[in-house]
């Protein structure tokens, strides 16, 4: 019963696994993945002399890093917030509106994203204009894409992460916040003497999850919502986006290869490492 | 007393601003969305005249008039979205669900193995080279509308929802059956499956919005304009102005390109934005089900 889904994990996983060695090889198309030379450990140093692989890790761990903090921040928020409404018809509504955006996908943001920040027709820049503000070219201005990225990966995640969260609060005994309630606690006592601290090994298992995790940067958000704008790779370009330009847009297997290895061995030391530290906090929680 | 009214009064506006609060980030959650729409139903000249709007200034359906007017492309791609999405979560949700009965049944003795075998490819795997020249050259999956399908057939991680689903289900029910004579396989559609309808619906919808909402297989594996589905049709129509001048439907007097881009997203949304509307509330459960697994 179990044999197709094994035929295809074997298929579509772990013969890919071995084929990670490609990245020590000088990769030929006519050649194939078994007549292609060894080469060691040459496409490595080709890729780790280049700027774009301190540039790559960088925005990659970067990024990264600012949306597990906004999304843990605001979907917590978030979560506290909807707890406090009494109504459940609103409770539902609100939870319905912000979990929307979880399934739109980037195709979509990508278009309405231009629709705000299009340098002649954008909102913002009609907004700027009209206040007197010069435009601003949206899609040449790196500067500004961590912040845009920040606010757009926020937009999508908050509604899934703070119904988790609110789950993790519905699973805390009311009677906690019954009693804090008798002795007069306001609502920021509750929050930080009660919920929070409930909370904290359900936060602290998500967030070593997305530590594991910090070296997969969302292909989507960085490659449709950018638009795939050369001009912004200063600070968009990450490891994800990289592989698959080297691979499809320049060719260069080598590079693409090599940092797609890069990636395997460090995101799964990560992995291993988070898990370790889950499993010490919460067996149960733990992938392994 | 007064004390007592001051503390109500208080608690009244604490509760009117979170309300307020809640409704102003519900609204931005959905405002993008009305900007799409508000768009795709303006005058082409507006948009260039006075910009994108949340309300169109002159209401027309100019744009999916003019979609509509040649619409092979369309037709064509809406069929290859369905298609992929049909086929997909069936096939998928029948795999997955198969290996996770397996798994959910203690009396099965590589359980350990078997689940590590599956675990294993969620913390690691081979990246994005070695995956696409395998399926383009070993498997030959260039464009050809399996390419789109078989890549998502199983996801690991709703394998493992599914299997902590069905574990519940009592094996003293299952010894039952099997005192009957009924067989493991009957033993699953007869038994299982019907009691473990929510958590099918769940993962089925679940792998519905992730074959709909796909455009990365086509980004990767289709050359073909009939192959490509609703997503990326849409994709190309967005990055790229010179393919519409191209496209067979771009032949009519005007072409309202930012108009036709925005009544192009509507119709990629609408489906998924249905399916959203109608069953959010078993994605609320479903996601509470693995949070708290």
């Amino acid at each position: 019963m179990a044999a197709p889904a094994v035929i295809w994990l074997v298929l579509f996983s772990y013969i890919p696994m071995g084929g990670l060695l490609i990245a020590f090889k000088d990769y030929r198309n006519n050649l194939g993945f078994l007549g292609s030379q060894w080469v060691g450990w040459r496409n490595f140093t080709y890729l780790f002399a280049t700027e774009a692989a301190r540039q790559i890790t960088f925005n990659t761990l970067f990024m990264n890093a600012l949306f597990i903090l906004t999304t843990l921040v605001a979907s917590l928020g978030v979560a506290i917030l909807l707890y406090q409404i009494q109504h459940h018809f609103f409770a539902r509504f609100y939870q319905s509106a912000l979990f929307f955006p979880y399934f739109i996908s980037y195709v979509i943001v990508s278009a309405f994203v231009f629709a705000f920040l299009s340098t002649s027709d954008g909102v913002i820049n009609r907004l700027f204009a009209s206040v007197g503000r010069e435009p601003v070219e949206w899609y040449s201005r790196p500067e500004y894409w961590p912040a845009i990225l920040t606010l757009i990966n926020l937009w999508k995640g908050v509604g899934f992460w703070s119904i988790v969260y609110f789950a993790g609060i519905l699973a805390i005994n009311p009677e906690f916040f019954e009693a804090a309630r008798v002795d007069g606690a306001t609502g920021w006592q509750v929050t930080l003497h009660i919920t929070l601290p409930l909370l904290m090994p359900l936060i602290i298992i998500n967030l070593l999850l997305s530590i594991g995790r910090i070296f997969y940067a969302d292909f989507g958000l960085f490659y449709q919502v950018t638009r795939n704008q050369g001009l912004l790779y200063k600070t968009t370009n990450v490891i994800d986006t990289y592989v698959f330009r080297s691979l499809k847009t320049t060719g260069d297997i080598g590079m693409a290869s090599a940092a797609g290895f890069y990636q395997a061995v460090i995101g799964f030391l990560l992995v291993l490492g988070s898990n370790l530290l889950v499993r010490k906090i919460d067996k149960e929680k733990a992938l392994f | 007393m007064q004390l007592n009214q001051w503390h109500r009064i208080q608690k009244k506006l604490g509760n009117t601003s979170t309300h307020l609060f809640m409704a102003a980030i519900s609204l931005a959650c959905v405002l993008p969305l009305i900007l799409v729409i508000s768009s795709s139903f303006s005058e082409e000249a507006d948009i260039a005249r006075y910009g994108y709007a949340f309300i169109p200034r002159q209401f027309t359906t100019y744009a999916y008039e003019y979609v509509f007017k040649v619409p092979t492309q369309i037709i064509q791609s809406y069929g290859v979205s369905t298609f992929v999405t049909v086929t997909g979560s069936a096939i998928s949700l029948l795999m997955m669900s198969l290996i996770a009965y397996v798994l959910s049944r203690p009396s099965f003795a590589l359980r350990k193995q078997l689940s590590f075998f599956v675990f294993f490819t969620m913390l690691f795997n081979g990246g994005l080279v070695p995956w696409y020249i395998w399926l383009t050259q070993g498997l030959g999956l260039k464009d050809n509308i399996w390419a789109l399908v078989v890549p998502y057939l199983v996801v690991p991680w709703y394998v493992l929802l599914l299997r902590t689903y069905f574990a519940q289900v009592p094996e003293e029910l299952l010894d039952a059956a099997r005192i009957d004579g009924a067989g493991e396989w009957r033993i699953f559609f007869q038994v299982v499956m019907p009691l473990s309808t929510p958590a099918l619906a769940t993962i089925g919808l679940f792998c519905i919005l992730m074959y709909w909402n796909d455009w990365y297989l086509a980004l990767l594996f289709i050359n073909d304009a009939e192959l490509q589905p609703l997503q990326y049709m849409l994709y190309t129509i967005l990055t790229n102005a010179q393919a519409m001048a191209a496209n067979p439907m771009t032949t009519g007097i005007r072409m309202p390109i930012a108009t036709v881009r925005m009544a192009m997203a509507v119709l990629a949304t609408g489906p998924a934005a249905l399916v959203f509307l109608l069953v959010q509330r078993y994605f609320i459960r479903g996601i509470t089900l693995g949070a708290l697994k």
